[in-house]
């Protein structure tokens, strides 16, 4: 299938600014799902507030675009009801580890089968450029004009802390990866995290004077190194990509499905 | 055969209730005095096939039914006071993407943490004017566990067929008091099951284009039909718009569909009205002390009688007033501090003829906190 007939073309142009990175995350989630071969009727995209969060409208699957910081709480319905469906739950940085990230540590606590993408632009792009639990220590936004004093969390350390079993990162500069990395994870039966590094240039590059679109996302290929090379054990200070937990887990519905039998059997 | 007739808490009265409507699913979060709603749908539900689900919070609860509810389920998360406080946003989302699912609150003293395990009816305009911008919305509530049990299958009912949330207002007294309740059996009360699209696969589906009665057929998320759903302000396709006109076209088909339909909803039992000179207006467990209070004046030759609300939201102006025309003096019963006295006042010809009798120290209000009342009313004394 091409690629245009995963998009509901009715709802173009989209929203987001020239040289944002959502629409290479759209891209290569796309990709992923062309490369599974995944009926559309089997996809619900679930997704929550932010210029991330409009993912779901411009796809044409089963799309719930919801409150702000609970996409992961109302895909938990919908999966719980329908474990055959394949559950994608688009998130920004502010959606999923301010708003959400309640709502994200307990996703991946209980292991439930769907698949969180979290696109850190490192920056509230929708609001006009407030700093994000992701923005970083140092950073400038409209409301850290002096300078960021709050600390950012680190994505994958998180999910890996609070029982993800599938967890990943990578940036919009390598969109092949990013193509292979979503196709697993949502293969991948349990919680499973990607990180994307997408750019904002709108608002967090421009703050910080980090160039365009294409200064940026060069930048994602200078900053990050794959997991365990030789560049990352020379230089700590380079962020890494690719695949860091990928292990089998007792997956929540499955779990579920054994309650409704134990009790069943004991009525 | 299996008895039919138990004595219980009305928190399980309610979940047997649910049960008989036909829930699915619950998810909810432990909060006095409502957790034995949870406690109990951990067992009954997975027995039928159904999912039980304990969230990280209030929030995440309600969000976690109104997915299960689009898929085709029938849903219910219950709470309390500062539970209910955290699930307004998430109730306007239900009311803006018309998705049904039915809220309990077991009302506990407020605000704040107020009264965990006290008597209180304070939730009532929340209930009302809790979640932020214009719109309607269905609460009910019942004064004995018979009642609770067919006011919670009509709260599924009026969800189905309004396709909004319904608030099920209960109240700490009504929640932990234990009475016998007779199970009715399948069939004896109606059931509305949910108005599914004939729209065929293929062919276009409108999923926010309203049927010329009102009412929205729905198809179930994951089906045949691949829609948008959003709680912004939307097209018939379920897109979003700011397009002045589908966007007070929206607001006017979510006020109207309940607004127009208050007749239908309003649910209400009365007592000894034909001849009463003296009304008391009440609801909930409140009403239980009101009863009393009435039937014993009553065998004194005293003219009381007592309209028992069960439908509190929309408010029933026209019953009341004609209920009440005749009256010389309306007495409200209830815990806070006058919130259904205010509709009464409104719906009445006279106001200055109604009067509040309440308690709001987290004792249960008595029928002599309410005849020391209806004394002073009546120019008697205390």
């Amino acid at each position: 299938m091409a690629i245009k007939d995963y998009l509901r073309e009715r709802f173009f142009p989209h929203m987001w600014c020239p040289g944002c990175g959502h629409g290479t995350v759209l891209n290569s989630m796309l990709r992923a799902i062309e490369n599974l071969a995944l009926e559309k009727n089997d996809v619900v995209m679930v997704s929550g507030i932010g210029c991330s969060a409009r993912i779901s409208g411009y796809v044409d699957f089963h799309t719930l675009h919801t409150i702000h910081g609970r996409a992961l709480a109302f895909a938990t319905g919908v999966k719980m009801s329908r474990p055959d469906l394949n559950l994608i739950v688009p998130m920004g940085d502010g959606d999923a580890l301010a708003i959400g990230g309640n709502h994200f540590i307990h996703a991946a606590r209980r292991n439930i089968d769907i698949t969180a993408i979290i696109m850190n632009n490192r920056i509230y792009g929708m609001t006009g450029g407030q700093f994000s639990p992701l923005t970083g220590y140092g950073k400038l936004a409209t409301t850290s004009p002096y300078t960021n004093i709050d600390h950012a969390f680190d994505t994958v350390s998180l999910a890996i802390a609070a029982g993800a079993s599938f967890v990943a990162r990578t940036t919009t500069y390598h969109a092949k990866q990013m193509t292979d990395i979503i196709q697993k994870a949502i293969q991948h039966k349990g919680f499973s995290v990607v990180e994307v590094l997408t750019q904002c240039p709108t608002y967090f590059g421009r703050k910080n004077k980090e160039g365009g679109a294409a200064e940026m996302m060069e930048n994602y290929k200078n900053i990050t190194t794959p997991i365990g090379s030789k560049a990352s054990r020379e230089n700590p200070d380079l962020i890494e990509r690719g695949i860091f937990v990928e292990k089998e887990m007792p997956e929540y519905c499955s779990e579920y499905n054994k309650i409704i039998q134990k009790a069943v059997k004991g009525k | 055969m299996k008895n039919q007739i138990k004595f219980v808490q009305g928190n399980e009265a309610c979940v047997e209730a649910a049960l008989y409507a036909g829930l699915d699913f619950f998810a909810g979060y432990p909060i006095t005095p409502s957790t034995e709603i949870a406690e109990h749908m951990a067992v009954r539900l997975p027995q039928i096939g159904g999912k039980f689900l304990q969230m990280e919070d209030e929030i995440a609860s309600l969000c976690a039914i109104i997915g299960a509810s689009l898929t085709g389920n029938k849903v219910m998360t219950a709470t309390s006071g500062p539970g209910f406080s955290l699930m307004q946003e998430a109730l306007g989302y239900a009311i803006m993407t018309e998705i049904p699912c039915v809220i309990v609150n077991v009302q506990r003293g407020g605000p704040s943490t107020g009264l965990p395990t006290h008597a209180s009816q304070g939730d009532i305009n929340q209930a009302r004017w809790g979640t932020h911008g214009d719109h309607a919305i269905i609460a009910l509530t019942a004064s004995n566990h018979q009642d609770l049990f067919t006011i919670t299958v009509e709260a599924f009912n009026l969800a189905e067929t309004y396709r909004t949330p319904v608030l099920l207002m209960l109240d700490e007294i009504t929640g932990h008091m234990r009475e016998r309740l007779h199970i009715p059996k399948p069939g004896q009360i109606p059931i509305v099951s949910r108005l599914k699209t004939s729209v065929k696969q293929g062919v276009d589906y409108h999923p926010y284009l309203p049927r010329e009665d009102g009412r929205l057929p729905m198809s179930d998320f994951g089906g045949i039909h691949r829609y948008n759903v959003t709680g912004l302000f939307h097209d018939m396709w379920g897109f979003p718009t700011d397009n002045p006109q589908i966007v007070h076209g929206l607001l006017r088909h979510l006020l109207d569909k309940i607004g127009n339909n208050v007749h239908l909803i309003a649910k209400y039992k009365e007592f000894y009205l034909e001849d009463a000179t003296t009304i008391l207006v009440s609801y909930g467990s409140s009403a239980r002390s009101a009863l009393h209070l009435v039937n014993n004046r009553r065998n004194r030759g005293e003219r009381l009688g007592l309209l028992e609300l069960q439908t509190l939201w929309p408010f029933p102006y026209g019953i009341v007033r004609e209920k009440c025309a005749n009256a010389r003096h309306v007495l409200v019963v209830e815990m806070n501090m006058g919130q259904i006295l205010r509709e009464v006042k409104i719906a009445v010809e006279d106001p200055e003829k109604v009067f509040l009798a309440n308690r709001v120290d987290g004792m249960f209000i008595t029928p002599t906190d309410i005849r020391n009342i209806l004394r002073l009313i009546q120019g008697k004394g205390v």
